[in-house]
């Protein structure tokens, strides 16, 4: 059984269609780097797949279950699926630590003891020991994307998706949650990330997946697709964003 | 018999206060309980919930709280009570307050980023949880300080239930009226100890928005 | 015993009932542009007058806004003769609702003024405009627009709260409808029906707002 599997998925906001006939596998542990221009569909598959955002037609399927079907408990899909968006959402009102238990507290019913390790660990895996008693907005906007990642982490997902996870940071803080998402890629993760860091791509991910006016245009393994790229469009996109 | 209007009167009046005090707290309990579920139903995935919330607020807000007052009043001994001032004002303050209260809390919830709500569900959070943990607390730091404000509003609208014979701070300023015959040092008086209750509160209000707006 | 409710009582009074209507309304609409008129003057003062101006005014805004309406009514019908002042209760009336409404208003037309970006009115400076100028040409038509939405819920509060001058015997909607109580003892019977008339008069006045915003500053 694939862990992900999406088969002619359709979506379209109002008259506009932002996903057209969309069919994709994913394996366990494989790295997906979706990328594309911006309004190519390439965020909004990414919401489809954890059910934030719904779809019209076609099916998904995540370990085996059904995402667009009205009887599947999203709420116990979504303890299997981490997603880490552009713009972190922590909780504000919430410390480091309070972030991060939140969610295995109220859902995994872990103690409060037993979830506070648990953050120690996952904030330990992304590099912010220290910070755990800390609030959100006393940090920096990389090492709240980090929180927002241990934050993920700490629910033990077996998918997880970052939807863009640093293009709202300034360049010189990209780096360090980069290295947070290698590590997450060395631990064997499943990971699907909307991206436009074409240098990580390169060096983590297993698959290309170009996405086109709501199609996948083209896909295959990294180096090849991107050192030969069978479609124009494709092509083009890249003399764009690696020049 | 007409007497002076000497220091005695005003201990009384600042007495009587108490009564402005009691039937404001009763009012913003029964308010909070009628503007919390209000709040809640108006953001409510369900339309037909929304909708009556809504029906409720635009319905009384479109009324005077004068003609709430007189419709409990008269309308306790329809229902086969007794007729309370007390009954009466405290239903009325009720319904009213939680008209108002429902609008600022809805406010403050929907002010809270629509992204708060994903990223709880995308942890596997129920709406419920969402709610309690994530949105209401934030909602009660920007609710606050409009909160305070319509306690303004509430301790001086109770000056209205002295028009259905309940002994608060202006029924007892018309009665102290009434037998000294100084309405202007009484009704100064009145206004006065209003006052003092009042403007501690409005700009208690006032810092606490102004130091919201600057944590923004 | 059981209550039959009877509306045909109400209804009988019904000519008295209009007469109550329009007392209201005359109340309403004066002290809408009277009020107005007093915000303004205030606000201004408040924006772009002087120390003393400003002081003055915040005295007067922060005392009636921390005071009820109610015994503001008072004081001018029932206080002001024991000072040689006496009112006429329509007069009074108005006079305590324009001074009401006007330090309501004050602050919804100061924040309004005050919504105008700097650099507008530096633009307008380095243009060469007068200060008239600017106000009438940049300020005015942006500000009206922002402060149009709380403005008109103030003037539909204002309209709910007349209701308060019934207990100076002002024959009001409010007070006509007393009157028809103690006639008939139609009490529940009376209040629904005033209750209703209020709440037409207030979704009217919603309407009206909402087609002026629409004509003047939709666009």
């Amino acid at each position: 059984m694939s862990r992900v599997e999406l088969i002619n998925v359709s979506k379209n906001y109002g008259p506009l269609r932002v996903l057209n006939d969309v069919s994709l596998t994913i394996e366990t542990g494989e790295v997906i780097a979706i990328i594309g221009r911006s309004g190519s569909g390439k965020s909004t598959l990414l919401r489809c797949l954890n059910g934030l955002e719904p779809i019209q037609s076609g099916t998904i399927m995540i370990d085996g279950v059904k995402v667009n079907d009205p009887d599947t408990d999203l709420r116990k899909l979504r303890q299997n699926v981490g997603i880490v968006f552009q713009s972190f959402n922590l909780f504000p009102h919430l410390s480091v630590s309070d972030n991060i238990t939140l969610a295995p507290r109220l859902v995994l019913k872990q103690s409060p003891d037993q979830a506070r390790k648990i953050a120690a660990d996952v904030l330990a895996r992304v590099g912010l020991a220290d910070k755990i008693d800390a609030m959100p907005q006393q940090l920096s906007g990389g090492q709240q994307q980090r929180v927002a990642i241990a934050r993920s982490l700490a629910m033990n997902p077996q998918l997880m998706l970052f939807d863009e996870v640093t293009s709202a940071l300034d360049p010189e803080l990209t780096g360090e949650v980069l290295r947070v998402l290698e590590g997450v890629a060395r631990e064997g993760m499943t990971m699907i990330l909307v991206t436009h860091e074409m240098g990580f791509a390169r060096h983590f991910a297993t698959r290309i997946v170009f996405m086109h006016e709501g199609k996948v245009w083209e896909q295959g393994p990294v180096a090849e697709t991107l050192s030969h790229p069978q479609t124009a469009e494709l092509k083009s996109f890249l003399d764009a964003v690696l020049n | 018999m007409i007497r002076e209007f000497g220091t005695g009167d005003i201990v009384y009046l600042v007495f009587a206060a108490r009564w402005t005090l009691a039937l404001t707290a009763l009012a913003f309990a029964g308010g909070a309980i009628v503007g919390l579920t209000l709040a809640v139903l108006r953001i409510s995935p369900l339309a037909p919930l929304r909708f009556l919330a809504s029906l409720y607020i635009q319905i009384v807000q479109g009324t005077p709280l004068l003609v709430w007052l007189f419709l409990f009043y008269f309308g306790l001994s329809i229902a086969g009570l007794p007729v309370n001032a007390w009954t009466a004002a405290a239903l009325a303050y009720s319904i009213y307050g939680g008209a108002f209260l429902g609008e600022i809390w809805r406010g403050a919830l929907i002010a809270v980023a629509p992204t708060q709500w994903e990223a709880g569900a995308s942890l596997g959070l129920t709406y419920v949880q969402q709610m309690r943990h994530i949105i209401i607390p934030q909602a009660v730091r920007i609710a606050t300080p409009p909160t305070i404000g319509f306690l303004v509003q509430l301790i001086k609208n109770t000056s209205l239930a002295a028009t259905i014979g309940f002994v608060e701070l202006t029924r007892e300023g018309q009665l102290t009226s009434a037998s000294t015959y100084k309405p202007f040092a009484v009704y100064i008086t009145v206004a006065c100890i209003y006052f003092l209750i009042c403007f501690p509160l409005t700009q208690w209000s006032r810092r606490l928005e102004e130091r919201f707006n600057v944590a923004r | 015993m059981k209550y039959g409710l009877q509306f045909r009582d109400v209804f009988a009074a019904w000519e008295f009932l209009l007469e109550g209507l329009a007392v209201t309304l005359a109340l309403s609409v004066c002290t809408m542009v009277l009020g107005f008129f007093l915000g303004l003057a205030c606000a201004c003062a408040r924006t772009y007058g002087g120390a003393r101006f400003k002081q003055a005014v915040t005295v007067y805004i922060e005392t009636i806004r921390n005071t009820p309406l109610l015994v503001q009514i008072f004081l001018l019908y029932f206080g002001l003769p024991s000072l040689g002042l006496r009112l006429e209760g329509f007069d009074a009336a108005l006079i305590a609702l324009v001074i009401n409404l006007g330090a309501y208003s004050t602050e919804i037309i100061r924040a309004g003024l005050e919504a105008i970006p700097k650099s507008q009115i530096e633009a307008g400076q380095s243009l060469g405009l007068t200060p008239w100028q600017i106000f009438r040409y940049i300020i005015v038509f942006p500000a009206l627009k922002a402060m149009y939405p709380a403005l008109s819920s103030q003037f539909i509060l204002l309209m709910l709260a007349t209701s308060v001058v019934s207990q100076i015997s002002v024959q009001d909607l409010f007070h006509v409808g007393s009157i028809i109580q103690s006639r008939t003892f139609r009490d529940f019977e009376v209040y629904t029906v005033i209750g209703c008339i209020y709440l037409a008069l207030a979704f009217m006045m919603r309407g009206v707002f909402a087609v002026i915003y629409r004509q003047v500053f939709a666009r």
